[in-house]
């Protein structure tokens, strides 16, 4: 059948091997979903067809044995296993498509959308605390009553209550949280929690408590404040 | 009232003079519409309708398909004039008779697909009027006088694009030509102003601003001038020139696949190839100008950025990533299939610069398409701690996109750079230098991009967003101005060692220009999709809101089979009205 064939398959199984089996094991990383391994793998079968025609020759070498095997041209003993292909790929197809349409007690996989958008009341809305040494330092003092509990006194979401919530809380000192966003939107999020997340926010997973019946306003800013100096970051704003 | 009331003493009054044959018009225009008052009589005065709807379809959906596909067909009547007239003006400058050849079967297919633009935007027209009468009237309300402009620059561009279109072949020599040209140049100044002042309606829908004084002027003025108009401006402009460079790729593409000699075969190879270029060339820019309008949605409100960038409508920005990373490789390759096909003897030479772009691009498109909130079973989520991946969760986000975006810019700007120097020998004594200085700018601006990419997490988002990627994008335009001319200079002395050979290139190539452009297509018919939901429930955002039973946005499996039909019958009216105007070409041509 040719090594032209040969390669991509290896290929195709070391890329597999190593978003499977490697990359869960790099410290601090976890497992990949299926979903992305799919698409990972649908790029690097892409690249290899892209490769593989680049030429006639490099194309005849490639798809070639692949037509002949289909075909059945020249191929002697292999006629059993083409029958069982031709007869094996229509049965996954069917079996595929069955799995998919057919009802299952599996719990759907997860859309969910971790930064709905706010309501358009708390989009205007800038910080009424004059930025101080002192404002910051109160901020941190009420972070470390009400919020380190769960999202940890290093504000990387470690903290002692954690590990009993799923999705675990933000992890404030990871760029790609709390600096993406405006001092408004975590106002509105720390005051409404997790019953005030709107319909795009389903399945509505957040153990975040409703704190504007706890807090007052100016402690949630304060405290917003002392999150983003904390966490080494700082809001989204556009001067 | 009292206005209607004076005119109408001020039109008896001047036909006071003349005579009975008016008057007698008059009288038969009052019985025949006595039995409307009879009727009128009996009816209570009826109640503001705001909405109309059609069994069914929903009125709704019929607009959605009917804009979609008035768009689709305006961006590419837009976008053809524009290369059109550029490759006359070179036929001009440089007497080659091909590039006229082209500009006029460019022109050919715009003419008609000009007046079916026309007849979608008149039927958009009235199925708006009838479904939103409320809207409507708000619009035309604020939008009065630049109705009348545009109704004003439909007119003169009609009357432009019959003169340029007959009078081509008439105006081919001399100061003739030179006029010729001068109405191409029209043909591209007034589209240009038809192309946006649509926006400023559509755009007013999104950022509206609202004067609640002044006159009509100055708050149509104020309306237009709202803060998304020149961003949209901007990015559809670049974009339909990308589209009408693809569609005419795709158009030479099938043509050469059905070429029935030589000659044919020969220049719809290269009509492919200027097409594919066209729409490189409009690519390259287009991220760029794609970021700089949702900045500036997203400065405008955060709520309706982070619908778009972070909320429901983010799914969009990852089929985006799928459909921007195909266009990409389908553009490459191909180039790389020009290189090993038209080229003899290039392939072996090339092959290794073609893998390691291959590999730079599909990591790129990997990066790009990974989302920051993944799709993941209960138990997968589990055991990554939420739908954020611990470690590739990083991809996710805008620093890392504009970083691949940039570095996929410049691979392909490279591939065409070695396209164009593929077949040659530089004999200039300076080469050698000249190209370690390409290399060594290539190489450094790719690292710079990327320092600046993984810099961009450490530092506040304003500072990431002004200034890294600001300079990541200045970089990436430094390359490719700086290393053009001077590919140009070398390749002025260079001794052509293989010469290019046309119309050998592989059927594939040609499935490869139709994928771009229905890639293309589909890519214009998503964001035409969250443009519109960004909005939500508002007619007017913020302003006029949407209380009709339609006020919900779209799930988006449904959007997509929305945007997959309009795609399909976008694709279908195009290969129509191709058919149409190419057939008596084809009844002319002899086999051979």
């Amino acid at each position: 059948m040719g090594g032209s064939l040969l390669k991509p398959v290896i290929l195709i199984g070391i890329v597999y091997t190593i978003l499977k089996f490697v990359v869960p094991n790099i410290p601090g990383s976890a497992p990949l979903p299926a979903s992305l391994i799919f698409l990972y793998l649908m790029l690097t079968t892409s690249g290899i067809v892209i490769f593989a025609t680049l030429s006639g020759e490099s194309k005849d070498a490639f798809w070639g044995p692949i037509q002949r095997f289909l075909t059945g041209e020249n191929i002697g003993s292999l006629q059993v296993l083409r029958y069982g292909v031709l007869l094996l790929f229509p049965l996954i197809v069917g079996w595929q498509t069955y799995h998919s349409t057919a009802t299952s007690d599996a719990p759907p996989a997860e859309n969910r959308t971790i930064h709905p958008a706010p309501p358009g009341e708390y989009t205007g809305l800038s910080n009424p605390v004059a930025k101080t040494p002192d404002t910051i330092q109160q901020g941190k003092g009420f972070y470390a009553a009400f919020c380190s509990p769960c999202h940890g006194g290093k504000f990387d979401g470690k903290g002692p209550a954690a590990r009993g919530f799923n999705p675990p809380p933000a992890n404030f000192s990871d760029p790609t949280t709390i600096a993406m966003l405006q001092e408004s939107y975590l106002f509105w999020r720390i005051k409404k929690g997790g019953v005030g997340l709107p319909i795009e926010g389903m399945p509505w997973k957040s153990a975040m408590p409703r704190w504007e019946v706890e807090l007052p306003d100016e402690w949630i800013w304060k405290i917003i404040m002392g999150e983003y100096d904390g966490a080494h970051q700082s809001p989204r704003t556009w001067e | 009232m009292q206005q209607q009331g004076g005119w109408i003493q001020r039109l008896l009054r001047a036909l006071k003079g003349q005579g009975g044959t008016l008057s007698g018009l008059l009288w038969a225009v009052g019985l025949l519409s006595l039995p409307a008052l009879a009727f009128g009589a009996d009816i209570a005065p009826a109640a503001t309708t705001e909405y109309r709807d059609i069994p069914y379809i929903g009125s709704r959906n019929l607009v959605w398909v009917v804009a979609q596909l008035h768009l689709l067909l305006a961006g590419f009547v837009l976008g053809v004039p524009i290369f059109a007239w550029v490759c006359e003006v070179v036929a001009w400058k440089t007497g080659e008779k091909r590039y006229d050849k082209l500009a006029k079967e460019f022109t050919k297919l715009l003419t008609s697909a000009y007046a079916t633009t026309a007849l979608f935007g008149g039927i958009l027209l009235f199925l708006l009027i009838s479904f939103y009468p409320k809207l409507m009237n708000y619009l035309t309300d604020i939008f009065f006088p630049s109705f009348i402009v545009y109704c004003l620059l439909f007119l003169v561009e009609t009357a432009t694009l019959y003169l340029y279109w007959y009078g081509w072949d008439a105006m081919q020599d001399g100061g003739k030509k030179k006029f010729h040209i001068f109405l191409g140049f029209l043909l591209n100044f007034f589209a240009f102003f038809i192309m946006i002042v649509p926006n400023s309606w559509a755009t007013f829908q999104a950022s509206p601003v609202v004067l609640a004084e002044g006159s009509d002027l100055a708050r149509a003025w104020a309306a237009t001038w709202n803060p998304t108009w020149w961003p949209v401006n901007i990015h559809r402009l670049i974009a339909n020139v990308v589209l009408g460079g693809y569609i005419c790729g795709a158009y030479a593409g099938i043509r050469y696949l059905s070429a029935r000699n030589a000659e044919e075969r020969d220049h719809y190879d290269w009509m492919g190839y200027v097409g594919n270029f066209i729409g490189v060339f409009g690519l390259l820019p287009l991220p760029f100008a794609g970021y700089w309008l949702m900045r500036e949605v997203y400065q405008y409100n955060q709520q309706m950025g982070i619908t778009l960038m972070g909320g429901f409508l983010s799914w969009l920005f990852i089929l985006q990533a799928m459909l921007i990373g195909v266009l990409f490789l389908g553009s490459n390759y191909y180039f790389w299939l020009g290189i090993t096909y038209r080229i003899p003897g290039s392939e072996l030479k090339y092959r290794k610069s073609m893998l390691s772009m291959l590999i730079i691009l599909l990591l790129c498109l990997g990066v790009w398409m990974t989302p920051h909130s993944l799709v993941a079973s209960l138990e997968e989520a589990r055991k990554m701690g939420g739908t954020h991946h611990p470690l590739l969760g990083v991809f996710g986000v805008m620093s890392a996109k504009m970083t691949v975006s940039n570095l996929m810019i410049l691979v392909t700007f490279m591939s065409f750079i070695m396209y164009w120097r593929a077949g040659k020998e530089e004999t200039a004594g300076w080469a050698k230098a000249a190209k370690a200085v390409m290399n060594s700018l290539l190489v450094l601006a790719g690292i710079a991009v990327v320092v600046l990419g993984v810099w961009g997490y450490f530092v506040p988002a304003i500072v990431r967003i002004n200034y890294f990627s600001t300079s990541q994008v200045l970089i990436v335009l430094f390359v490719m101005l700086t290393i053009t001319p001077l590919t140009a200079l070398l390749l002025k002395s260079a001794k052509t060692t293989t010469e290019m050979v046309w119309g050998k290139m592989p059927p594939r190539a040609g499935y490869a220009l139709v994928l771009n452009a229905i890639m293309v297509i589909l890519l214009m018919t998503l964001m035409g999709y969250a443009r519109s939901s960004s909005r939500v429930h508002w007619h007017v955002y913020g302003v006029l809101r949407d209380s009709s039973q339609y006020a919900f946005s779209p799930a988006l499996g449904y959007a997509a089979a929305i945007m997959a039909l309009n795609t399909f019958v976008f694709s279908m009216i195009i290969a129509f009205i191709f058919w149409v105007a190419t057939m008596s070409d084809k009844a002319k041509a002899p086999h051979s």
